[in-house]
């Protein structure tokens, strides 16, 4: 049951990031961009990972692309045309992804060669109280730094689409 | 297997439930607001209009279904799925009784309690704004692209005070599973008060149930909040070129939303199923009460008929409410049928608040929306969630 839920959403999401590169239109590549997220949260749930799936959904799915969406409505974005495409990407591209790719594996497997296979049902500390225990006693200094580099990214933002006194 | 069978046979009884509620709140709505406005309301199929609903979907079944010239085809049928799905999903968490033992079989009332049912809930519900924007966006014309703006951006701003009014319970209930939430709630300070969230000591939600329900009618896009669809400006908002069966997705959704916010908003603030007095003070006996009660002004009515067919009609009527009242006596069903009778009171006074509304204020205006949510209800929700947290702190639990 496990396996057959990961790999189904383990293909829409592949599925959906590939149509997200493939799709000229940004609307189109959002929606896509939604269903990855979607995906992964449902990979994060099967993986024991309760409150960051549902995090996942809130913070990316309901949040950060409502406003993508809508960023891309209020511009009226047209779909893109198609250019042609340079060598490079034509005939050094995939291949190039193919060695990225093993290079990485290689490389995880070099740095952690004794890491335990990740196995459904195995983790349970994925609980809300898991990870806010966690948060405010081990991650309690990065936690903090971030939510202050966030704030500061707001006030930042703010200051620069404010208006000039002159105009 | 019996997990199965059982989950099965909820799921159908609970779908049922909605859906038949979905049809008929939109009588009621009408029904309601016609007699705030001093009018009769639908009235000419079946008696009291009862049929109108049915009739309805007739109509918008047989409809021609039209596609705009220009639309973006896919996100135009999948805007109207995304809609009324996102807002169907929530009742699978909603907490509607504690377990029970129906012919020797022990089961919970609800179909999934799970842990992070709060965050679940708003994750679903936070996703319902696409079916909005995309419909208005997908359909290729300038009323329905600017409704579905201006929803997004209202549906965005008061998720805010939303969520953070929804925190200051979980505080007193220190649990984000639904069914903790409502367990949490019961028991009664001197025997009578309930220890609802709104009364819940040392810190009582009053605000927090107010900046939440207002928020819900943001969140609905309904009156005084209904801009994304403000007929005199922007004919029907997001939902203008859609006709037949996806028009009445729309229609659906927003009910089921409705449901939706009423139902969280009864979890949350109060206490779910938990009776309004102790069940050792006779609580159980209320609906039989009510019910009998109903039943008598019915009969009393056909006894002294203002109309001849009254003298029939009637009477009918009453032994209809006779026979509910006899049915919350069966002690079988009654573990069953109580809780869910307090739980649907509640949610239904607050639906009955939806209409109330709707029927009493007029619309706002764009900015005094904005204004109104980033410059007072978010505030206001800061300082509840501080002083509840303090007091939590303080006081304990």
């Amino acid at each position: 049951m496990d396996l057959v839920l990961f790999l189904t959403f383990a293909i829409v999401a592949v599925g959906c990031a590939v149509n997200l590169v493939l799709q000229r239109h940004p609307i189109s590549a959002a929606i896509s961009l939604i269903g990855v997220m979607a995906s992964l949260a449902v990979l994060y749930l099967l993986l024991g990972a309760e409150f960051i799936a549902a995090a996942q959904v809130i913070v990316y799915a309901g949040a950060i692309m409502v406003l993508f969406v809508f960023v891309i409505m209020l511009l009226n974005a047209e779909a893109e045309r198609k250019t042609g495409r340079s060598l490079v990407a034509r005939y050094i591209g995939i291949p190039s992804l193919v060695l990225f790719l093993s290079l990485l594996g290689v490389l995880i497997h070099a740095l952690y060669p004794s890491a335990e296979r990740a196995s459904f049902g195995g983790f349970t500390g994925g609980t809300p109280q898991n990870v806010g225990r966690l948060l405010f006693t081990r991650y309690l200094l990065p936690f903090e730094a971030t939510s202050a580099l966030i704030l500061i990214a707001i006030v930042g933002a703010v200051w620069l689409a404010r208006k000039e006194a002159g105009e | 297997m019996t997990f199965f069978v059982i989950t099965l046979i909820k799921a159908a009884l609970w779908a049922a439930a909605i859906l038949l509620s979905l049809l008929y709140l939109q009588w009621i709505e009408r029904k309601v607001i016609a007699h705030v406005q001093l009018r009769l309301g639908p009235s000419r199929v079946g008696p009291h209009g009862l049929l109108q609903p049915l009739a309805d979907v007739m109509k918008l079944l047989l409809k021609e279904d039209l596609t705009p010239a220009g639309a973006h085809k896919f996100l135009y049928l999948l805007a109207p799925f995304l809609a009324v799905s996102l807002a169907l999903v929530p009742v699978v968490v909603l907490p509607f009784g504690p377990e029970v033992e129906v012919f020797g079989v022990r089961t919970a009332l609800h179909l999934a309690d799970l842990n992070i049912g709060v965050l679940f809930l708003l994750a679903v519900t936070s996703l319902g704004v696409y079916g909005t924007a995309l419909a208005g966006w997908a359909s290729n014309s300038k009323y329905a692209l600017l409704g579905a703006l201006r929803s997004s951006a209202q549906m965005i701003s008061y998720e805010l005070p939303m969520a953070i009014a929804v925190v200051a319970p979980l505080l007193l209930a220190n649990t984000l599973s639904l069914q903790g939430l409502a367990e949490a709630q019961g028991g009664y300070y001197g025997g009578w008060i309930p220890r609802w969230n709104v009364f819940q000591l040392p810190a009582p939600q009053i605000f927090g149930c107010v900046i939440f329900l207002i928020s819900g009618f943001a969140e609905t896009n309904r009156v005084p909040f209904d801009l994304p669809e403000a007929e005199n400006e922007l004919v029907a908002g997001f939902h203008t070129e859609y006709s037949s069966l996806k028009f009445a997705s729309f229609f659906m959704a927003e009910y089921a939303n409705m449901i939706t916010s009423c139902a969280f908003a009864t979890v949350l603030f109060f206490g779910a199923w938990q009776p309004l007095w102790p069940e050792a003070k006779g609580s159980g006996y209320f609906p039989t009460l009510l019910f009998g009660l109903a039943g008598l002004v019915a009969l009393y009515h056909g006894l002294h008929p203002a109309r001849p067919k009254d003298r029939i009609t009637l009477p009918v009527v009453a032994l209809a409410f006779f026979g509910l009242a006899a049915v919350f006596l069966i002690p079988v069903v009654r573990p069953v049928l109580l809780p869910v009778f307090w739980f649907v009171l509640k949610a239904g006074s607050l639906l009955f608040t939806f209409m109330w509304v709707r029927a009493t204020l007029p619309r706002f205006r764009y900015d005094q929306l904005m204004a109104f949510t980033w410059k007072f209800l978010f505030p206001v929700a800061m300082v509840n969630l501080l002083a509840t947290g303090l007091l939590v702190a303080v006081y304990g639990k």
